[in-house]
C-alpha cells in the first residue's frame, strides 16, 4: 500500500526569519530554492514540496531563485504553490507543467451593492436561483455553442470578447488582469481537440474545488485600504472561482506529453519528467506560449460569461443588486514582466502554478484608482471557511517576483475526505451550524471537498501577511455555495 | 476475468493515484481505466450500451498508457461519457480498443469530479518477477 509521503525535515533549510526558509543551491541546483511559511506550515508540508522546489531550480535560464507559497503541496513537476522566473536571452525554459493543467484559473471577485441584512431573508432564494442558472459538476454545458471561427475570436479577445457579445459592461475590464485580454494569443496553436472540448464548455463552473460563492466581509484588517477597495464590514461580495475548462485541460495534457518527448532533443536534462519544458525561443516553447496564453482568454471569457449569469440571477430575486467587479486575478499562469534584478530591469517569463500575482503600490498594470492601495489579490478558502483578500506591497517585488498564495492548500486525499465525510450530512451540517447554504450536483464531490480536508486558510494568509509577499485586508465568510 | 487482474487508488495529496494490474499490458492498461472511471463515479453504476473504437500510439509504453488515459478522458469530456468496458489491443505501438459505456446521468451516477488530464507523475508500466504488469499513474481532478 501506498504510505503518506514524509514531510519536510525542517533542519535541511537555512532559516532567514520567521517566514522565509532556504536551501543553498547544490548538485543541479541553479539558484537557492525558498519557501515562505510559518513553521507550523514547514513542519506540515510534505518532502515532495522539497524536492520539487529544488528540481524547479535547476531548470535552465531561472533566475534568483525557485520559490514556494506559504500553501504549497505536491504537484506535477513544479509544487502548487511555486514561483519561478526564467530569462528568455539566458536560454530560459517555459514550462507546461510550471501552468498547469487548469490554465489561468483564478478568483474573480464582485460588490454586490447589497449587505447581509439585504441577502439574509432572501437566502434560500438566491442559492435556488444560482444553482438553477449557473451550469456546475461534470458533464454541465453552457448556453453558447461557439464554431471554430467565433472560438478563435474568443481566444484572441478574452473577456473583451464576452464583453462584445453582450456578456457584461465595458468598464468591468478595468478591474481585470491584462484589461481582460492576453497579448500575443495564437488560436492555430490551440488543437481541434482542446477546440472541440469546449465547444459547450463556455460559461460553466466546472468541479472539484471550483465554486461560485456568496460571501460577507466579517473582518476588517486594514479599514483604509478596505474602503479603497469599497469594502466595508457586512457588504456582500460575490466570488468566482474557475478556469479554462476543457480547452485549458486538453492544451496543458497535449503540450505537457510534447515538451516531455523534445526534452532531449533540446538538450534539457530533467530531473523529473512531469518538469516538461522547452526553450522559449524554440518552436515548441513559442506555440506553446501562443496556446496558453489563447487558454488564459479562455478562462477570462468564461468568467466573464458567469459573472453576467449571476448578474441576471442577482436580478431576479434582488433588484437592487449592483454587481460591478473589485478584481479578476489567476493563479495558474505564466506571464512576460518586467522586474529589477540588482538594478537592472529585465523582462522575465513568470510562471505561477497555484500562486497568485501581486503587485505592490505604483505599478503600471493594475487599475489607475488602485495605484496608490495596490492589487487586490483573492485567496480563495473552502466551503465552510474563510477566503480573504490581501494587497500587493513594493516588498513583494523584492521576495518572489510580486507573487502571493492563492488558497488553503490541501491537507488530506479525495480518498481519505470521501471516507471522513458524507456529502449530504456536509451540506445540512454547514446551514445548520454556520447559516452557509451549498448546493452541488455532486454529494460524493461535496465530501471530497469536506472544509476539514483543506490547510487552515488562515494560516496561509497570516504567513503571506507576515512574510510581506502580500498585506492582509479583509476576511470574506461564506453565506451561499455553489459547488462544481 | 483472469483473479490477478484487480484496479486501485493510491493516494496523492490535492489528486488521485489510480493503477491497474493484470496478466497482460492490455490487462493493466483495462484495469487502470476502471480506476480512473472509479475516481468519478461507481463503475457498478455505468451501463455499457453504447461502444466505439478508439486508438492512439507511441512507442514508449509509459507514453502509450498516458496516451490511452487522455483518449479516454477526451471521449468522456466530449461526448458526456462514462467508460466501464475496455477490449483493448496493442501491437507495435499502436493501441487499438473498443470502448463501451454510456451517457452521464447525474441522479444516478453523482459525478464526484471531472478529469483534467493524465499526468507524468508516478508514471510507471512495469511487470514484476511474478510476471504482473501494473501501470499506473496520478490523474489532475
Amino acid at each position: 500500500m501506498y504510505k503518506r509521503e514524509a514531510i519536510i525535515d525542517i533542519k535541511i533549510f537555512n532559516k532567514v526569519n520567521d517566514y522565509t526558509w532556504r536551501i543553498e543551491p547544490s548538485g543541479k541546483m541553479r539558484v537557492p530554492a525558498v519557501i515562505y511559511a510559518d513553521e507550523t506550515l514547514i513542519k506540515n508540508m510534505d518532502d515532495k514540496v522539497r524536492e520539487q522546489i529544488c528540481n524547479v531550480a535547476m531548470l535552465p535560464g531561472i533566475v534568483e531563485a525557485a520559490y514556494a507559497m506559504p500553501d504549497a503541496h505536491w504537484g506535477y513537476g513544479f509544487p502548487i504553490g511555486g514561483v519561478a522566473a526564467f530569462d528568455a536571452e539566458d536560454e530560459g525554459i517555459i514550462s507546461a507543467g510550471g501552468v498547469g493543467f487548469d490554465i489561468s484559473c483564478g478568483v474573480r471577485c464582485l460588490h454586490t451593492g447589497l449587505t447581509t441584512k439585504d441577502i439574509e431573508p432572501v437566502k434560500k432564494k438566491l442559492v435556488e436561483q444560482l444553482y438553477r442558472d449557473i451550469p456546475s459538476g461534470l458533464g454541465s454545458t453552457g448556453l453558447i455553442h461557439l464554431r471554430r471561427k467565433e472560438m478563435n475570436a474568443m481566444l484572441k479577445g478574452g473577456a473583451r470578447w464576452a464583453i462584445e457579445q453582450g456578456f457584461g459592461e465595458e468598464t468591468d475590464l478595468e478591474r481585470i488582469e491584462e484589461h481582460g485580454c492576453m497579448q500575443g494569443a495564437e488560436p492555430r496553436y490551440v488543437s481541434d481537440h482542446a477546440i472541440k472540448r469546449q465547444q459547450n464548455e463556455m460559461g460553466t463552473l466546472g468541479s472539484g474545488n471550483h465554486y461560485l460563492e456568496v460571501q460577507t466581509v466579517s473582518t476588517l484588517y486594514d479599514e483604509v485600504t478596505a474602503e479603497r477597495f469599497g469594502l466595508k464590514q457586512g457588504d456582500v461580495v460575490v466570488s468566482i472561482h474557475c478556469g479554462s475548462r476543457g480547452l485549458g485541460h486538453q492544451i496543458g495534457t497535449e503540450f505537457l506529453i510534447d515538451m516531455a518527448k523534445a526534452a532531449s532533443r533540446f538538450g534539457i536534462e530533467l530531473p523529473d519528467r512531469e518538469l516538461a519544458c522547452a526553450p522559449i525561443k524554440s518552436d515548441l516553447g513559442q506555440a506553446y506560449l501562443g496556446a496558453m496564453r489563447a487558454g488564459v482568454n479562455c478562462a477570462l471569457a468564461n468568467r466573464q460569461i458567469i459573472t453576467d449569469l449571476t448578474r441576471d440571477a442577482f436580478a431576479k430575486v434582488i433588484p437592487d443588486a449592483d454587481l460591478t467587479l473589485l478584481y479578476d486575478v489567476s493563479h495558474n499562469t505564466c506571464k512576460l514582466e518586467q522586474h529589477e534584478i540588482n538594478g537592472e530591469s529585465r523582462q522575465l517569463y513568470i510562471h505561477r502554478k497555484g500562486a497568485t500575482r501581486a503587485y505592490g503600490p505604483g505599478h503600471a498594470d493594475i487599475p489607475a484608482v488602485l495605484s496608490d492601495v495596490g492589487q487586490p489579490v483573492i485567496i480563495g478558502g473552502s466551503m465552510g471557511t474563510s477566503s480573504y483578500i490581501l494587497a500587493g506591497t513594493k516588498e513583494s517585488e523584492q521576495l518572489a517576483f510580486s507573487s502571493a498564495c492563492h488558497g488553503a492548500g490541501r491537507a488530506m486525499s479525495r480518498n481519505q475526505a470521501k471516507k471522513r465525510w458524507h456529502g449530504k450530512e456536509l451540506i445540512k451540517q454547514l446551514e445548520t451550524e454556520q447559516g452557509i447554504l451549498v448546493r452541488s450536483p455532486s454529494m460524493r464531490g461535496v465530501a471530497e471537498e469536506a472544509p476539514g480536508s483543506y490547510k487552515d486558510v488562515t494560516a496561509v494568509v497570516d504567513s503571506a501577511d507576515q512574510s510581506g509577499l502580500a498585506k492582509k485586508i479583509v476576511r470574506l465568510t461564506p453565506l451561499v455555495c455553489i459547488k462544481g | 476475468m483472469n483473479n490477478k487482474a484487480s484496479w486501485q487508488h493510491f493516494q496523492h495529496i490535492a489528486d488521485i493515484g489510480i493503477r491497474g494490474c493484470g496478466n497482460s499490458v492490455e490487462e493493466a492498461f483495462t484495469q487502470a481505466a476502471m480506476a480512473m472511471t472509479a475516481v468519478i463515479t461507481d463503475p457498478q453504476l455505468v451501463g455499457n450500451k453504447t461502444c466505439f473504437d478508439v486508438e492512439c500510439n507511441s512507442t514508449n509504453l509509459e507514453f502509450l498508457f498516458v496516451d490511452w488515459l487522455n483518449v479516454l478522458i477526451y471521449e468522456m469530456a466530449t461526448r458526456h461519457m462514462l467508460f466501464t468496458q475496455f477490449d483493448i489491443q496493442i501491437n507495435d505501438g499502436r493501441l487499438k480498443a473498443n470502448i463501451c459505456g454510456e451517457q452521464v446521468n447525474r441522479k444516478k451516477h453523482q459525478p464526484a469530479v471531472e478529469i483534467k488530464g493524465a499526468t507524468l507523475t508516478e508514471l510507471q508500466v512495469k511487470k514484476d518477477k511474478q510476471g504482473l504488469w501494473c501501470a499506473q499513474c496520478i490523474v489532475d481532478v
